[in-house]
C-alpha cells in the first residue's frame, strides 16, 4: 500500500516536471500568434508576426532574416570545420599511448569543464590582444565554437571506437587490406552513427550557443538568433521576438528529427539494435 | 608491452597500436588547434591580469613574459572579493548556485528514480518529454519566463488572484534562484537518470528482503551505489552555473543580484578595465579547478573503498 501511494507521488512530481517545464514554452510559441503588440495579453489570432506585417514580422524584418541567416551559417560553417577535426582527434587520442596520449587526452576533456564565459572571455582577450589577425565576428566566433564544440564530437566518436573494438580492422588486414584500406573501408562506416549523431549535437549546440557567439559578436553584422533574443527580450518587443525563438525551437528539432531517422534507418540497415532508443542514446551519448 | 617486439603472435590491440606516428599525426590538427585556441587563451588572458595599466589611456597593457609578471592589481582584486565591494558578488553567486543546486537535486532526483525504476511501459514516452527541454533553446526558455513574469504576464496576474502582488522582474533573488533550476535542470536529470538506470535493483529488492525498510534500503544501498554519478551530474550542472550571466542579465538585470559572471561580463564587454575581468576569470577558472580537484579525489576514494 505505501509502496504504491510513494509510487504514485512520484509520478504526480514528473507530470508536475513536464508541465512546468514545457507549459511556459508552449505559452511562449501561442503568443507568437498573437494580434496584438503584447507579449503577455491574447488578443486574437492572426499570422501578422510571422509573415504578414511588411516590416516587423520575422520573416520580413531584415535584422530579423539576417539574424536567421548567421545562425545557419555560423552552424554549418563550425559543423564542416569540427567533424573532420573531432574524428581524426578521436581516433588518433584513443590509438596514441604513453605520456603524450595522456597530455592530448587532457588537452581534449578540458574544454567539457570549463564553463563558457571562461572560454568566451579568454579567447575574446586573445583575439583583441594576441592573434589580432583575427577579427570579431563571423571568424572569431566559427573559431570560438569550432573550440567549445571539439570535445562533445570526440567524446560520442572515442566512444563509437571503444564499442567498436579493434578485431573488424585486424581481420580487414589479415585477409590483405592495407592500414588505410582497413582504416577507409572497414571502420569509418562503421563510425557512421556517432558522426550523424556529433552533427546533430553541435549543430544545436552552436545554434543555440549564446555566450561564446556573444563575446566574439561584431555587432549587429555578426548578430544571431540568440544574441537577438538577448538583447531585445527585456525591451519592448513585438510578439515577432516570439515567432523568432519559436523558428529557432523549430531548426533545432528539424535537425534533431532528421539525425534520428538518419541513425535508426542506418541501424535497421545494418542489423543494429535500433529504435528510437537506441538513436536517442546516440544523440545523448554526451550525458550517458 | 610487446611494443615492437616480434615474439610470436601478436594481439590485435598490440598490432593495432603498432604504427604510433600514424595515430599522433591524427591526432596532430586538432591537438594544434587547442594548443592555440583553448591553452594559449589562458596564458593571454595571465598576461593581461598580471600586466599593467597604461597611464594616459588607462587601457591594459599585456606583460608577455611571466618573469616581469606585476601581482598589484591581482592582490587588490583578491581583497575586494575578500572584504571589499566585489564580496557581495562572491557570496551571492555561491548562495545562488548552492541553493539552485538543491533544488535541482530535489526535484531531479525523484524524476530518475521514477524514470529508472517505475516507469515500466511509459519510461520511453516519459524520457522524450524530459529531453524535449534540453532541445529548446536556452534563450526561448528564459523569454518564456519573461513573458509569463513581466507586470501584466499571465503568471503575474495569475498569482494576483491569490493576492500576491510581487515585481519578479525587478532584482528578485527568487526569480534568479529559480531560474538557474528552470535552466539547467534538465542537465541534471539525464545523467542522473543514466546513473540510476545501470543500478543493479536486484541489490535494493535483497536488502528489502533482508528486512531493511524502504528508507533504510534507500539510505544504505541506492545512495552509496549512485553516489559517484550524482556527483559527477551535480558538477555537470554547476559549473556552467558558476559562470552563468545571461540567467541574471535576462530576470533581474539589476545590481542587487549580480553574480561572479556579470561582473566578467561587465569589465570585459562594458567597461575598459579588462584588467579586473581577466583577474576574475582566472579567479573563476581556479576555483572551479580546486571544486573540480576535490570530485577527483572523492570519486577515487570512493572507487578505492569498492573495490576492497
Amino acid at each position: 500500500m505505501t509502496a504504491q501511494r510513494s509510487t504514485s507521488r512520484l509520478a504526480l512530481i514528473i507530470w508536475g516536471y513536464i508541465i512546468w517545464s514545457l507549459v511556459p514554452v508552449v505559452i511562449a510559441i501561442i503568443f507568437s500568434f498573437n494580434d496584438g503588440r503584447s507579449r503577455t495579453v491574447w488578443q486574437g489570432f492572426s499570422l501578422r508576426w510571422w509573415w504578414q506585417d511588411p516590416n516587423l514580422s520575422v520573416l520580413q524584418n531584415a535584422e530579423m532574416r539576417n539574424a536567421i541567416f548567421n545562425s545557419l551559417v555560423l552552424a554549418v560553417a563550425t559543423l564542416l570545420i569540427v567533424t573532420p577535426l573531432g574524428i581524426a582527434l578521436a581516433i588518433g587520442s584513443q590509438r596514441m599511448h604513453g605520456r603524450s596520449a595522456n597530455f592530448v587526452q587532457g588537452l581534449t576533456s578540458a574544454p567539457l569543464i570549463t564553463p563558457e564565459i571562461v572560454v568566451g572571455s579568454a579567447l575574446l582577450i586573445t583575439f583583441t590582444r594576441l592573434l589580432t589577425a583575427v577579427p570579431l565576428g563571423f571568424v572569431a566566433q566559427l573559431l570560438g565554437n569550432v573550440t567549445f564544440s571539439l570535445a562533445s564530437v570526440v567524446v560520442i566518436v572515442r566512444a563509437r571506437l571503444v564499442s567498436i573494438g579493434a578485431s573488424f580492422e585486424e581481420a580487414a588486414r589479415d585477409l590483405g587490406a592495407t592500414r588505410w584500406q582497413a582504416l577507409r573501408f572497414v571502420l569509418f562506416p562503421m563510425l557512421w552513427p556517432s558522426v550523424m549523431a556529433s552533427l546533430v549535437v553541435v549543430f544545436a549546440t552552436v545554434i543555440d550557443d549564446f555566450v561564446i557567439t556573444s563575446f566574439l559578436s561584431a555587432g549587429v553584422s555578426s548578430e544571431t538568433v540568440p544574441l537577438r533574443i538577448y538583447s531585445s527580450v527585456r525591451g519592448g518587443a513585438t510578439p515577432a521576438l516570439n515567432a523568432l525563438a519559436t523558428l529557432l525551437v523549430i531548426i533545432s528539432f528539424t535537425a534533431l528529427i532528421l539525425g534520428l531517422f538518419a541513425l535508426s534507418t542506418w541501424r535497421k540497415r545494418n542489423g543494429e539494435r535500433g529504435g528510437l532508443r537506441a538513436a536517442l542514446a546516440d544523440v545523448t551519448q554526451m550525458e550517458n | 608491452m610487446l611494443f615492437g617486439s616480434n615474439s610470436g603472435r601478436v594481439s590485435p590491440q598490440d598490432k593495432l597500436k603498432k604504427s604510433p606516428r600514424l595515430w599522433a599525426g591524427f591526432a596532430f590538427p586538432g591537438t594544434i588547434w587547442l594548443i592555440a585556441l583553448f591553452a594559449l587563451p589562458f596564458y593571454a588572458v595571465a598576461c593581461i591580469a598580471f600586466g599593467t595599466i597604461d597611464p594616459i589611456f588607462r587601457d591594459a597593457v599585456p606583460q608577455w613574459n611571466p618573469l616581469s609578471w606585476d601581482f598589484t592589481q591581482a592582490r587588490q582584486v583578491l581583497t575586494s572579493l575578500a572584504t571589499g565591494p566585489l564580496r557581495g558578488v562572491g557570496l551571492r553567486t555561491i548562495v545562488y548556485v548552492f541553493c539552485a543546486m538543491t533544488l535541482c537535486f530535489v526535484v531531479g532526483f525523484p524524476i530518475a528514480y521514477f524514470l529508472a525504476r517505475h516507469a515500466g511501459k511509459r519510461k520511453m514516452m516519459l524520457l522524450v518529454l524530459i529531453i524535449v527541454p534540453f532541445w529548446v533553446n536556452y534563450l526561448m526558455r528564459m523569454l518564456a519566463w519573461v513573458n509569463l513574469l513581466s507586470v501584466d504576464g499571465l503568471f503575474t496576474r495569475f498569482m494576483r488572484i491569490f493576492g500576491i502582488n510581487y515585481n519578479w522582474l525587478d532584482g528578485s533573488p527568487i526569480t534568479v534562484t529559480l531560474g538557474l533550476v528552470y535552466g539547467y535542470i534538465p542537465f541534471l536529470i539525464l545523467p542522473l537518470f543514466a546513473t540510476l538506470d545501470r543500478l543493479d535493483w536486484r541489490l535494493i529488492d535483497a536488502a528489502r528482503d533482508l528486512g531493511a525498510n524502504s528508507r533504510q534500503a534507500f539510505r544504505l544501498v541506492t545512495l552509496p551505489m549512485s553516489r559517484a554519478g550524482l556527483v559527477a551530474a551535480g558538477v555537470l550542472i554547476a559549473l556552467p552555473m558558476f559562470g552563468d550571466y545571461y540567467t541574471n542579465d535576462l530576470l533581474s538585470r539589476s545590481p542587487s543580484t549580480e553574480m561572479i559572471g556579470n561582473q566578467i561580463d561587465f569589465f570585459l564587454n562594458a567597461s575598459s578595465q579588462p584588467q579586473n575581468g581577466a583577474l576574475l576569470v582566472l579567479t573563476l577558472s581556479l576555483f572551479l579547478l580546486l571544486l573540480m580537484s576535490f570530485y577527483l579525489r572523492s570519486t577515487r576514494q570512493q572507487s578505492r573503498q569498492v573495490t576492497r
